[in-house]
């Protein structure tokens, strides 16, 4: 009797295992969280796009909920969420962009082509600020709340429905 | 025959040159850093590209994670340090080796339990029928056993 229990435990055990294995093999990989979600935006000093004399740090992004867009001239997809990113600061939403792996001129073009909804940006040419974090491909959006804190980080384009389905909720819980 | 083997090998050159030419030359004065930098280029998963590892990779990400890589060694950190530089950053998910901590327990584990499992089965099977052999002749069998056996020596 015992002994057709212990056999009846080896199917049971490889049916657990198969299962949790086989969930796993349905995620997608690229949709995993950013590395530093719940830190403090990395530290950094750097110039505003329009003004090579102004510098701006961290600071910039404490004191309100703010959501820091990662763009770049070269980036179709930055061109396609534009029109979310201008209607989500027409909702209040304090926008700051870091122009990422770009020139000055070709980042101020985009902005009087495609509409400016930052308050600032911060030019990251050689894309330091990127690579602390963590960004891999524009576009990238995180949300910083009013500490400072990274809330919720958004990989890739923007769609109309995320901002309706995600973004906004996002917002409001972190206000 | 030997146009063709010509054709190919002119190919060839032309496809080796078109990847190596994402991937810069560094140079070492010391062998050990070299290898250093080879080991960590090539256990880091580009961000980007999902199964390449950063020193095999195009994406210019990898190329950034490369010269960090770079810049850290020289600056004389430690292998862990650099590890914990990208992993802040990128996430576990960059490693193709997981660290060993509570999340990855399982993965880690798992193998080792399996195998403890099994052996554990395989002795429990081997007893059992050792026990089972042996405990295999009944009174009545012994009785019959021993008649067989004087049967054969008084005859």
């Amino acid at each position: 009797m015992t002994r057709r229990l212990l056999l009846l435990l080896l199917p049971i055990g490889f049916v657990g295992i198969a299962l949790f294995l086989y969930q796993g093999l349905g995620r997608d990989p690229s949709q995993r969280d950013s590395a530093l979600m719940a830190r403090d935006f990395p530290a950094f000093e750097a110039s505003t796009l329009r003004d090579a004399n102004r510098q701006g740090d961290q600071s910039l992004l404490t004191g309100e909920v703010t959501l820091v867009n990662v763009w770049g001239e070269w980036c179709p997809a930055c061109k396609q969420e534009m029109p979310q990113l201008l209607e989500l600061a027409d909702n209040g939403i304090r926008m700051v962009g870091i122009n990422y792996r770009d020139t000055r001129e070709k980042g101020l073009e985009f902005l009087s082509e495609f509409g400016d909804p930052f308050e600032v940006n911060v030019f990251d040419p050689e894309g330091s600020m990127g690579f602390d974090l963590g960004v891999y491909g524009a576009p990238e959006t995180f949300l910083v709340d009013a500490d400072g804190v990274i809330r919720y980080h958004h990989k890739g384009y923007v769609s109309p429905e995320d901002v309706r389905e995600r973004i906004l909720p996002e917002v409001e819980k972190w206000r | 025959m030997a146009l063709m083997r010509l054709f190919a090998a002119v190919l060839l050159t032309l496809a080796g040159s078109v990847v190596a030419a994402g991937i810069e030359l560094r140079e070492f004065d010391d062998p050990v850093m070299e290898q250093r930098y080879r080991d960590h280029t090539s256990s880091m998963r580009c961000p980007l590209c999902e199964n390449q590892a950063i020193d095999d990779s195009d994406a210019p990400i990898s190329g950034d994670m490369r010269e960090r890589v770079y810049q850290l060694l020289q600056d004389g950190q430690s292998d862990i340090e650099i590890i914990n530089h990208m992993v802040q950053r990128f996430g576990e998910y960059i490693l193709y080796t997981p660290r060993l901590e509570n999340r990855t327990s399982l993965l880690w584990g798992l193998p080792i339990g399996l195998v403890v499992l099994g052996m554990l089965v395989v002795v429990l099977m081997v007893r059992a029928r050792r026990n089972a052999s042996a405990k295999a002749l009944s009174a009545e069998e012994r009785a019959r056993l021993d008649a067989l056996i004087n049967r054969e020596r008084s005859s």
